[in-house]
This record gives C-alpha cells, sequence and structure tokens, in this order.
C-alpha cells in the first residue's frame, strides 16, 4: 500500500527518466549478447544504407552502426560515470576536510577553488590537454580535478551546517580520529543534497567528455564512443542521411532522463508541493 | 564613501587580482610538461647542442619567474610570439579571428538576450500553466542534448533546403550583410543553447521575486498585475537578471568553441581546438588567455551590474 502511493506520487518525467536510465543500463551491460556484431568488426562496405543485415547501415569503415552504437553505451557512459565518481571523491574529501578542519586548510583550498573556477571549465581542459597530451586517462583526471571544484564547494557548505552540531562535537570530545568523524558522522549525514548533485555533475562531466571526443580530443578511436561517432561520420549529414545523428541522440536522451529524475529528487527534497 | 562605490573598486581590484593570478596559472601550466619546450618541439632525435641552443634561444635556461615576467610584459606590448606549428606570430594569426568570434558572439547576444528574458519572464508570470510547462520542456531538452547535436539538426534542416549554407567563409573583404547571412546557422545553434539557460535562470529569479512579501503587499491593496509587475517587482528583478544576463554571455564566449568547429567558422575557438591536436602550446595559451580574460570581465561586469541595480546599495545610509 505504501510503495503504491509512493509509486503514484512519481511524476511520470521521472518514471520516464527512470525507465530510459534502467535502458541504458541494460544495454551497457549486456551489449556484447544484443550487439549483432562486434565493436571493431568491419563487415562490410563504407557508408552502408539501412538494410535487413546492417539496421542502420555501416561507418566510416564499414562497420556495423547498430553494434557500435550499441557497444558505445558501455564505453561512453562508464567513462563518464568513472570520472563523476573520481570527481566526487576529491571534490567530498576536500570540501569536508575544509569544513571540518577550518582555519588556513580552509582558508587555502577555498581560495586555489576560486582560482581555479575563476578559468571556463572548458578552457582549461583544453590548456591541460595540450600539456599533458590526449588520452582517455588524461582527460578523466583533468575533468576530475576541475569539475571537483563545484563538488567541493557544495560539500563544504553543507557539511558545515553538519559539523557545528552536537553529535560532532560529542564525537570529537570522546577523541575520536579525523577519518572517523569525516566518514562515519558527517558523510551519512550529506548523502542527500550530494546524490542529486552527482546526476547533475554526471550530465555535465557526460555532456563535456561528449564535447572533447567529438573534438577529437577525448575519446580515441577505434573504440565505439558516442561522441567519436558522430565526428567520424559527419560527412554523411551534409547529404542529408541522419544515422550519424543517432549517437548523438542517444546522449541527449539519457542527459534529459537524468535530469527528469533529478528534478524530481530536488522537488521532493525541497518539500515543494503543487 | 558612497558604498556602491567601495564595493566596486574592491571587486575591480579582485577582477585585476584574478587575472594576474590566472596568466600566473596558464605561464606555469607548461612548467608541468614533462621535459620542456625544447625537447617537445624538436623531438627525441634532437641532439643535446640543438637543444641547448633552442633552450636559450627561447630562454627556457632563465628561472621560471624571470621567464613569467618577461612574458607578461611581452604580453603588454602585444607580442605572444610565434607559433610552433608554423612560425607566424601569434597577435596576427589571432588578431582577425578575435573579431569573428566576437562578432558570432555579439549576433547571439543580441538575440537570445532579450528572447530569454522575455520567454522567462512570460513563464514565471504565468507559473504551472501549460505556456510555462511547455516552455520548460524545450528549454531543459536544450540543456541536455549536446551543441553539436542542435548544430547538425539545423545543418540538416535548414542548410539541406539551401536557405543557409552550412559553412562559413568570411574574411576582411566580406560585407556586413554577407557576413551576418552566412553566421546565422551558427547563432542559431548557440542561441538555443544559451537563451535555454539564461530563460531558466530569468524565470527562476523572477519567480523568487514574485513571492516575496511586498509583492504580495502590493496584491492585497489592489494594485492592478501590470503595476505590480513593472512597479513592484521588476525593479527588483533587475539585479538577478543582470546577473543572469552577464554569466550567460561569459558562458557563451566559451560556448562557441564547438560551434565554430562545426561550422568552419574562423575563430578562436576553431584555432583552439586545431592547436590542441598539434599541441601547440604558445597558441593554446593565448587563446587560454584571451577566453579567460573574457570570462572574468563579464562575470566581474555581472557583479558590478548588481551592484549598481541595488537602490540599498546605491544610495547608502
Amino acid at each position: 500500500m505504501e510503495t503504491l502511493r509512493f509509486a503514484r506520487s512519481v511524476p511520470i518525467s521521472a518514471w520516464f527518466g527512470f525507465i530510459v536510465i534502467l535502458g541504458y543500463i541494460f544495454v551497457a551491460l549486456f551489449a556484447p549478447f544484443i550487439a549483432p556484431y562486434g565493436e571493431h568488426e568491419i563487415v562490410g562496405d563504407q557508408y552502408m544504407l539501412w538494410g535487413a543485415d546492417h539496421l542502420l547501415g555501416t561507418d566510416n569503415l564499414g562497420r556495423d552502426m547498430l553494434s557500435r552504437i550499441l557497444f558505445g553505451a558501455r564505453n561512453t557512459i562508464g567513462i563518464a560515470l568513472a570520472a563523476t565518481v573520481l570527481t566526487f571523491v576529491i571534490g567530498v574529501f576536500l570540501g569536508l576536510l575544509a569544513a571540518t578542519m577550518g582555519g588556513i586548510v580552509d582558508q587555502v583550498l577555498s581560495r586555489i577553488v576560486d582560482v581555479m573556477m575563476a578559468i571556463p571549465l572548458f578552457i582549461a581542459a583544453l590548456l591541460l590537454l595540450t600539456i599533458v597530451g590526449t588520452s582517455v586517462f588524461n582527460m578523466i583526471a583533468i575533468i576530475a580535478i576541475l569539475e571537483s571544484t563545484r563538488v567541493y564547494r557544495i560539500a563544504r557548505a553543507v557539511a558545515r551546517d553538519i559539523v557545528v552540531l552536537d553529535f560532532i562535537e560529542a564525537a570529537r570530545l570522546r577523541g575520536e580520529r579525523l577519518s572517523y568523524l569525516l566518514v562515519s558522522e558527517i558523510l551519512p549525514n550529506i548523502t542527500a543534497p550530494l546524490a542529486a548533485e552527482f546526476g547533475l555533475r554526471f550530465c555535465f562531466v557526460f555532456l563535456l567528455i561528449a564535447a572533447l571526443s567529438f573534438l577529437g580530443l577525448g575519446i580515441q578511436p577505434p573504440t565505439a564512443d558516442w561522441g567519436s561517432m558522430v565526428r567520424e561520420n559527419a560527412t554523411l549529414i551534409t547529404f542529408g542521411d541522419i544515422t550519424p545523428l543517432l549517437p548523438a541522440m542517444a546522449i541527449g536522451l539519457l542527459t534529459v532522463a537524468v535530469n527528469f529524475v533529478v528534478d524530481w529528487m530536488l522537488h521532493r527534497a525541497s518539500g515543494m508541493q503543487d | 564613501m558612497n558604498p556602491a562605490a567601495r564595493l566596486i573598486i574592491q571587486r575591480l581590484l579582485l577582477g585585476v587580482l584574478t587575472l594576474l593570478v590566472v596568466s600566473m596559472l596558464i605561464f606555469a601550466a607548461v612548467e608541468f610538461l614533462p621535459g620542456d619546450l625544447a625537447e617537445a618541439t624538436l623531438g627525441q632525435e634532437a641532439t643535446e647542442e640543438t637543444v641547448a641552443a633552442i633552450r636559450r634561444k627561447l630562454g627556457l635556461d632563465r628561472p621560471p619567474v624571470e621567464r613569467y615576467f618577461v612574458w607578461l610584459g611581452n604580453l603588454f606590448q602585444g607580442e605572444l610570439g610565434v607559433s610552433y606549428a608554423n612560425g607566424r606570430d601569434i597577435v596576427e594569426v589571432m588578431g582577425t579571428r578575435a573579431q569573428n568570434t566576437l562578432f558570432l558572439a555579439g549576433m547571439v547576444a543580441i538575440i537570445a538576450t532579450p528572447l530569454a528574458v522575455g520567454l522567462g519572464i512570460i513563464a514565471a508570470l504565468y507559473r504551472n500553466s501549460y505556456l510555462d510547462r511547455f516552455i520548460n520542456l524545450v528549454s531543459l531538452s536544450a540543456i541536455s542534448i549536446p551543441e553539436f547535436l542542435i548544430a547538425y539538426l539545423l545543418i540538416v534542416t535548414l542548410s539541406r533546403s539551401g536557405m543557409f549554407p552550412s559553412f562559413v567563409v568570411i574574411d576582411e573583404t566580406t560585407s556586413l550583410i554577407s557576413r551576418i547571412y552566412q553566421s546565422i546557422l551558427p547563432a542559431l545553434a548557440l542561441t538555443v543553447v544559451v537563451s535555454a539557460h539564461m530563460m531558466r535562470m530569468t524565470r527562476a529569479s523572477i519567480i523568487n521575486v514574485l513571492a516575496s512579501a511586498y509583492v504580495e503587499m502590493a496584491h492585497i491593496k489592489g494594485a492592478p498585475k501590470p503595476a505590480v509587475v513593472v512597479r513592484h517587482a521588476l525593479p527588483n528583478a533587475l539585479a538577478p537578471i543582470i546577473n543572469v544576463i552577464a554569466i550567460n554571455l561569459a558562458w557563451l564566449v566559451v560556448g562557441v568553441v564547438v560551434v565554430e568547429v562545426i561550422f568552419v567558422y574562423p575563430g578562436l575557438g576553431q584555432l583552439m581546438v586545431d592547436s590542441v591536436g598539434k599541441r601547440d602550446i604558445p597558441v593554446v595559451q593565448a587563446c587560454s588567455l584571451f577566453f579567460a580574460s573574457v570570462y572574468i570581465i563579464l562575470n566581474l561586469l555581472a557583479d558590478i551590474g548588481a551592484t549598481l541595480s541595488n537602490p540599498r546599495l546605491r544610495h547608502g545610509r
């Protein structure tokens, strides 16, 4: 009964979001079983049209488009997820550290973050990629470092409200270690606001990686990746064939779905009623 | 001193300081390069003598702090050095491209600002109506899909039919009319993205103001609805709206990068992406500095505009 009422209170847009996200996870996990051909397998001529053998035709090297889109799910989403998780590990850790220790640690970290946030993120990412060279590992590290400044600010702000509460004071008086304070006392109390932020950050990172890969500076061939697939087959678009846009639409659909879910979470958290 | 004036001077000083620190960061970033520029440009086959010669020529044998001040000094005299890729003078390469980028950004600003602010105000006034929901859905989708998808959809729909060109060919001799005509598609693509952000933020800040006590008071004392919006709500919503506009224009200057590449628009974004691929570090440095400066200055203007539009700060006590 309780679950039924809850299910009814969830708006259609959020349901849509959940179902789409589950679909993407399914495809990402089981791509090898669903895809008709292999990820790198050359199975036909270049740019074959849609047909029975190749439902969505073939790409610029004669690889099956549908298979590459399906395999792209695990590569593109996996890399974006890895970057987002790393972003949060760095951002939340430093944010909690600043909120708990205060004083000089807080000052130094916050001023560094201020300066980093004064540089537009995309430009900073391009500059750093030039210096360390383009590779997937470099890209994940760079995005995580740059993006963690945003997470730092939120984690610090939320944690500052927790740090002044009595149970933290009690734990401090008990003589608990800093690591215990951060992980066992503060972290469980800030997961709710951070969950919504995780969704938003994921969208941002996902689109950023897509843009970098589209520019040829992110995920490198021959990995099947939605951003680079658009770039590789872009010539078709000028002939009016929209096949190369399908991976881009896959990116858009997932971001819309995550946004719907996040919107609903934020709405619930703020306690607003229509 | 007038509190607004003091705030603005403080903010200006902070802005200059930020610019200096950012220039240091952009300069220092290259120091983290494994080896140094001399080795990076010459490759692995270079002998030690040639590497040393290049180092002397580039001034790399001197300490980093000294090199930073030399670099900064040159910057103020308008000397950015030469490109590694083709040996051309960077200022010469960047000059017209910077103008082109600012031209495109300006065009988008002129279209997007009234459109987004207007839609945002309408959505806020008719909150939760079907119109509001529709505007929200469209703007959320526009934010969520990649920029390059929007650009290509415009190419498929508007350029395939022959209405507008899908790539841009402009130089100094191109007339203004032709320049605007050719830039319409890239400008539209950017407008979609920027106005979506701008509209959502405008809507949020107007709703915030409409929820305040003095607006309710105006309603209760029987003021007509248009008067409440224009005389009571708008002056107080101005500060957040100015902020929203400036923040989004700052974002726009950066957002041009991807769109410029798609439409082969000869701007700085395209140059920067090319140079990242070639690892042409001085050019990337110069472009980063340009984009970061415009971004910082627009954010600075946002803060100053917000301060000036706040009557409590403007008049002092």
